[in-house]
């Protein structure tokens, strides 16, 4: 049996009359790249905010290296190793970089405020230790030099690249990326495509894509899951999805379905 | 040709401006701030508050046209149009004065209803001319002049307008204050001080002297900076630490004689400043950094108080626990801590206005529990806690005296500073500061939402409890009318005109918003007037407060804004 690090059984989320993921089956090997796509609207943030205990459960369950994640808040899902970038950049505008990616080391300090009040030796070596491991993070994302810039003040692709910084500062055993490339151009797409490549290959983190640009979903996925109308409908290696005739027919319709090859891949 | 469709375009806005200074000037008369103020003289004989409050509305308006170029086209124009407003605004006081005239010859007066157009307001109007329409055509000149003048000022270049400005602004801050300065020099001068300050404002001579000196100061300001960078760019790295050592050592001095430089009044004024900075710098933990609107934080301020009464207090009959006042202080912060916690549990998940409601409820629920029959036998229900003692210290009776107290208070300011300081610069600061920005990313990234917020309640509690407990201590009483609810609008008030999030300025504002007030005590009576006239201009003119913090600043204007200040 395969190792898995995340197993999804049956889960489900309703709200209202709306059933955004629908009894969905999903599970992750450990050290390997997955990517979800599917039309706008087909449930795949939802999904992500399911495993990150953004959303609760309405039934199912999901299993993270053995334990439980239904049930548990979003900060104890981060301290079990998961954490997220999000679709529309959500940095703390007003915090500089270096403390931004400080903050998303949270899950991992100890200090305490009475510690910081009485500027006991532990919580000082504790911060200079968290500000150099944010500063290594800085230039493993590329950003050396500019820890002390406002983090809105960064360009768009920076900023991106800011988010993951954050992310990885929980030392995550699964890093979810929602759409890490929309709004790139095809020079930065490729940057960023080798940088996810980088975080499985000299990280060892598992990665879990919703990415709608085909060739990064092509080019890095080792396995794709196809969701439409909260429900899988395909799952498979790329070759195999970019064949699968109801992809097509959920990206393109029904009629186009009949009559067009692939022409997702690109 | 363009000239006459702008002045048809113009017309009807400059008629408003104009009738709306008017109605200033006229609200301000008949709700008596003129007469109340016209004995607070900023130069003896030449200019008092009152005067000053009438010349402000026509002063304002005139500006209003070239600010918003609506007469752009022409010089003439313009002052036409200046003086056109200026006359306006004298238009309301006009017929309030000649509807009392009428009302007079049918044996009744306006002071039926209104109570404040009285013959001193007249006298005041109409600059003492007993003669109604030559006074009246004398406060139109002045008026129309007063719009005049407001146009001519923004033609200055923009150097001018600044030098004149702070000129202006300075020496009317030194006149209204004059009766500060009276009382901090009068032991240095003694008898000679009658010639620079007569009946607590600038005498003229002053004043001219006063004047030429600032606008020489703000003259040559940017020239000194520059210098002084320069020279502070000579020093070595000891030589500047020295430099900086030394201006701190110096500035703890001056706060350590403070109250020996002031009198035993105005030591008493700064300790109710103090109390007020102390409390501003703990709700600003929850405000300004956490993010979380607390509007019942009056209930520290009262735990604190009733704490410390309760167990100090030394009823003549033998019944109170009699306590020393360095025993309960702790006692009072954790109880106001214990609140804070048990408060703040049941109402984090909350969010923005609905924490402000809920929190607002509890300031109440403390107010009715303090009147409360059934907590009388402990705390006196609406005769509240007599017989406080003032605190010893090695069996010394120093602080009837508030000039010792004062030291207790600024310890404890001092203390809380550290603290925040402390704070601000750690794990803990970043967590709130994360909350503030975006609670779900915060979570996200692993902070625990309940707790860090309930740690931010129950620390700004503390501040609020030690506040409460030194004040019980301080007016050796505590009656439950003394928390209501504007306590916790005057502290939330502090934080926000001195700047959200900055400690220089919640002292600033505590200065500002609590000591003034009791220098000038006419304004008691207009007091609550004055704050929303103040509140709202901020909210308008300054979101930011007076001394903004940096990341304020870049919430309301943008990073570039903050960088580049040019």
């Amino acid at each position: 049996m395969a190792d898995y690090l995340l197993e999804a059984r049956s889960i489900k989320k309703q709200f209202g009359g709306l059933i955004a993921v629908n009894t969905l089956d999903f599970f992750i090997e450990r050290g390997s790249i997955v990517s979800v796509i599917g039309p706008n609207g087909a449930g795949k943030t939802t999904f992500f905010n399911c495993i990150t205990g953004f959303y609760q459960l309405t039934e199912g369950q999901i299993l993270f290296d053995g334990k439980r994640l239904d049930g548990r808040a979003a900060d104890e899902i981060t301290k079990l190793g998961i954490s997220r970038t999000f679709q529309n950049i959500r940095l703390f505008n007003n915090m500089t970089v270096i403390e931004n990616i400080m903050v998303g080391q949270e899950a991992h300090l100890r200090s305490t405020w009475w510690g910081a009040v009485l500027n006991l030796p532990w919580v000082r070596k504790e911060d200079e230790q968290s500000e150099v491991r944010a500063r290594e993070l800085l230039s493993f994302v590329g950003l050396k030099g500019k820890g002390d810039h406002i983090s809105s003040s960064l360009p768009y692709g920076e900023q991106r690249r800011l988010e993951i910084a954050r992310a990885l500062a929980s030392k995550p055993k699964l890093i979810l990326l929602d759409e890490p490339t929309a709004g790139m151009n095809p020079r930065e797409t490729a940057e960023t495509t080798e940088f996810i490549r980088r975080l499985r290959d000299e990280l060892g983190i598992s990665v879990l894509l919703i990415e709608h640009d085909m060739r990064v979903v092509m080019g890095i996925s080792e396995k794709i899951t196809v969701l439409d109308y909260g429900k899988k409908i395909a799952e498979g290696l790329p070759h195999e999805i970019q064949a699968n005739p109801l992809v097509i027919e959920a990206y393109l319709g029904r009629g186009a379905a009949a009559s067009a090859k692939i022409e997702i891949s690109d | 040709m363009t000239q006459s469709v702008h002045q048809k375009n113009d017309w009807p806005v400059i008629i408003r401006i104009g009738l709306l200074a008017g109605i200033v000037a006229l609200y301000v008369s008949v709700v008596g701030m003129v007469n109340a103020f016209n004995t607070r003289a900023i130069v003896d004989g030449v200019l008092n508050v009152g005067r000053l409050l009438l010349m402000i509305p026509p002063l304002f308006a005139g500006q209003y046209i070239v600010r918003k170029k609506l007469v752009s086209l022409e010089i003439s124009q313009q002052f036409l149009a200046a003086a056109a407003i200026g006359a306006l605004a004298a238009v309301p006081l006009t017929i309030l004065l000649l509807l009392e005239a009428f009302f007079q010859g049918l044996g009744s007066s306006l002071r039926e209803v209104f109570v404040n157009v009285s013959p001193a307001l007249q006298e005041i109007l109409l600059f003492g001319i007993s003669s109604l329409p030559v006074g009246l055509l004398v406060m139109i000149a002045v008026s129309t002049t007063l719009g005049v003048v407001g146009t001519l000022f923004y033609t200055l270049s923009a150097r001018m307008q600044h030098i004149i400005g702070r000129v202006l602004l300075y020496t009317i801050l030194i006149g209204l204050f004059g009766e500060l300065f009276t009382q901090i020099l009068r032991p240095v001068l003694g008898n000679s001080l009658r010639y620079l300050f007569r009946s607590g404002a600038l005498t003229p001579a002053l004043a001219i002297v006063v004047i030429l000196v600032i606008g020489a100061l703000v003259w040559y300001w940017p020239t000194i900076q520059i210098r002084q960078e320069a020279w502070a760019g000579r020093q070595t790295e000891t030589q500047r630490q020295q430099f900086q050592r030394g201006r701190f050592a110096l500035s703890i001095l001056l706060l350590l004689a403070l109250p020996w430089i002031l009198n035993t009044f105005l030591s008493d004024v700064m300790n109710t400043v103090g109390l007020y900075i102390m409390m501003g710098l703990g709700l600003n933990i929850a405000v300004g950094l956490a993010g979380l609107l607390d509007l019942g934080y009056v209930t520290n301020y009262a735990v604190g108080a009733y704490v410390m009464g309760v167990l100090t207090a030394q009823p003549p009959d033998g019944s109170g626990a009699g306590l020393s006042f360095w025993i309960v202080l702790p006692l009072c912060i954790l109880a106001a801590m214990f609140t804070g916690f048990f408060f703040a549990l049941p109402v984090l998940r909350m969010r923005g206005d609905y924490l402000a409601i809920a929190t607002l409820g509890f300031g109440e629920i403390i107010r009715v529990l303090a009147i409360s029959d059934w907590l009388r036998p402990i705390i006196g229900g609406a005769q509240g806690v007599l017989y406080i003692p003032k605190p010893t210290l090695f069996g010394l009776d120093l602080f009837n005296d508030p000039r010792f107290m004062y030291y207790i208070i600024l310890a404890g300011c001092l203390l809380v500073l550290y603290i925040i300081w402390r704070l601000n610069n750690s794990r803990t600061g970043r967590k709130w500061m994360a909350i503030r920005e975006d609670e779900d990313v915060a979570e996200a990234m692993g902070i625990n939402l309940v707790r860090t917020k309930v740690l931010a309640f129950t620390l700004s509690a503390a501040a609020g409890g030690l506040a409460g407990g030194i004040l019980a201590a301080k007016l050796g009483t505590v009656f439950p009318q003394s928390f209501s609810v504007f306590v916790s609008i005057n502290v939330l008030a502090v934080i926000i005109v001195g700047g959200m999030g900055s400690i220089p300025g919640i002292i600033v504002g505590a200065i500002v918003l609590i000591g003034l007030p009791e220098l000038l005590r006419e304004f008691n009576e207009y007091r609550q007037l004055i704050y929303g006239a103040l509140l709202v201009w901020m909210m308008l003119q300054r979101p930011e407060g007076l001394i903004p913090s940096a990341v304020r600043r870049r919430e309301l204007y943008g990073v570039e804004a903050v960088e580049d200040p040019k």
